[in-house]
């Protein structure tokens, strides 16, 4: 239950790999470091079935045992872990305090490292068949789509890799995407051009989503001809992007215009001895090293702003 | 202290359906990333609301046809029932707070 407010010497915000990576950081400063994560550890990553591009696997590994091992690293040299969910900043003398659904906190610095979540479209039918066919994850929910034919909406890495995941299940998998090419890195691209069971619908954007208890189509439109057209699936995957977990920060930090936050290359905001890091942060190109890079970045810095 | 329960398929009848108390049931399974982000907000869940409501887990892989007979097909799914019907769904991670309120208003 509610714990009494606790004073530290630094409070993380998120435990993905920024966070995570930041607590490995400022454990092994020495400061006083407690984690704030409204679920458990992970972050976006978790989604990931495999993880190939991080440094020092040879072999891939899935997202939720790299940061399973990072908080393990973390704990180890004394990072603290609480599961509650932040809804603000504030200042009390020269501390911030940390306001969570388990009570306040103090710290003398902050670092922000709450990710992001996916995207919503905003389409007819989405939410209304959310977990009926529409899903945000093809990890969780590819094998409940075992010889079905489903679509993927995006062309970003994410899109992609969930493309070739489904592979492993459904019977035909559609790609839409909204430009006649994929953003996707190039070797992810290969895989998807040489599955046969993925096929790609180019300039194309989804309109709505229908069936009665269950989603049984897609309305598309194509951009460029303006013809709308008819696909019939049983499941619908979107990653269209995401948007960042900062709403509650709106009159804490500056942020930019798509709501991450804004901070110079030492991971500064705005506010001295706020600092943010990973997805969270204007500019991240979300990857998983960026956001490992931008913690330790971060705890540096807020070492250097306790320490002086 | 109460801990959330996995249940069998078997037991499902009697473990939910039959339950004096209202039960949430969390639909997940080992492959599912984001069931993990879950898990330990049902487990405060179930110390907070010990004895008032029923927590149990129900791994789909070794549950398809509950999970199928309740139209699952995405986890992490939250289901609440209550004299044997599913009266809330909730799915994907919520935080503790929001549960809260659909525990509450059950009861």
């Amino acid at each position: 239950m509610a714990k009494s407010p606790k004073k530290y010497d630094v409070i993380i915000i998120g435990g993905g790999p920024a966070g995570l990576s930041a607590g490995i950081y400022t454990a092994r400063a020495r400061l006083s470091s407690l984690l704030v994560e409204r679920g458990a550890v992970g972050g976006q990553i978790i989604n990931a079935e495999w993880v190939e591009n991080y440094p020092g696997f040879t072999e891939s590994i899935s997202g939720i045992d790299l940061t399973e091992a990072m908080h393990q690293q973390a704990t180890r040299f004394g990072l603290e872990t609480l599961v509650a969910e932040v809804t603000g900043i504030g200042n009390k003398d020269k501390q911030k305090v940390v306001k969570t659904s388990q009570g306040d906190f103090t710290a003398k610095a902050v670092i922000i490292a709450g990710g992001s979540e996916r995207q919503k479209l905003g389409i007819p039918g989405e939410a209304e068949f959310t977990g009926k066919g529409v899903s945000y994850c093809a990890t969780c929910d590819g094998p409940f789509f075992r010889d079905k034919v489903v679509a993927v909406v995006g062309g970003g890495n994410a899109a992609i890799t969930e493309a070739i995941e489904l592979a492993k299940f459904a019977s035909e998998i559609t790609v839409i995407h909204r430009r006649d090419e994929l953003r996707a890195t190039k070797i992810l691209q290969e895989r998807a051009f040489a599955e046969r069971k993925i096929g790609f619908l180019w300039d194309s954007v989804l309109e709505e989503i229908s069936g009665n208890n269950f989603v049984d189509k897609v309305r598309i439109s194509n951009v460029k001809t303006k013809k709308k057209t008819a696909l019939v699936v049983s499941g619908v995957f979107m990653s269209i992007g995401f948007k960042p977990n900062t709403t509650y920060l709106k009159d804490v930090v500056k942020l930019d215009d798509i709501g991450t936050v804004i901070t110079n290359e030492r991971m500064e905001t705005n506010v001295p001895g706020i600092f943010a890091a990973g997805d969270v942060r204007s500019n991240s190109i979300r990857q998983v090293i960026a956001a490992a890079g931008d913690g330790a970045v971060a705890a540096i810095s807020a070492e250097k702003y306790i320490n002086g | 202290m109460s801990k959330p329960v996995e249940i069998e398929e078997a037991k499902f009848d009697e473990a939910v359906l039959k339950a004096e108390v209202p039960v949430l049931v969390d639909f997940w399974a080992p492959w599912c990333g984001p069931c993990r982000m879950v898990a330990p907000v049902v487990e405060e869940l179930a110390e907070d609301y010990d004895g008032s409501v029923t927590f149990v887990e129900v791994n789909v892989d070794n549950a398809p046809r509950i999970a199928s007979q309740y139209g699952i097909m995405s986890i992490p799914t939250l289901m609440l029932f209550k004299g044997g019907k599913p009266v809330d769904t909730i799915i994907g991670f919520r935080p503790k707070e929001e549960l809260k309120k659909i525990l509450e208003a059950a009861l």
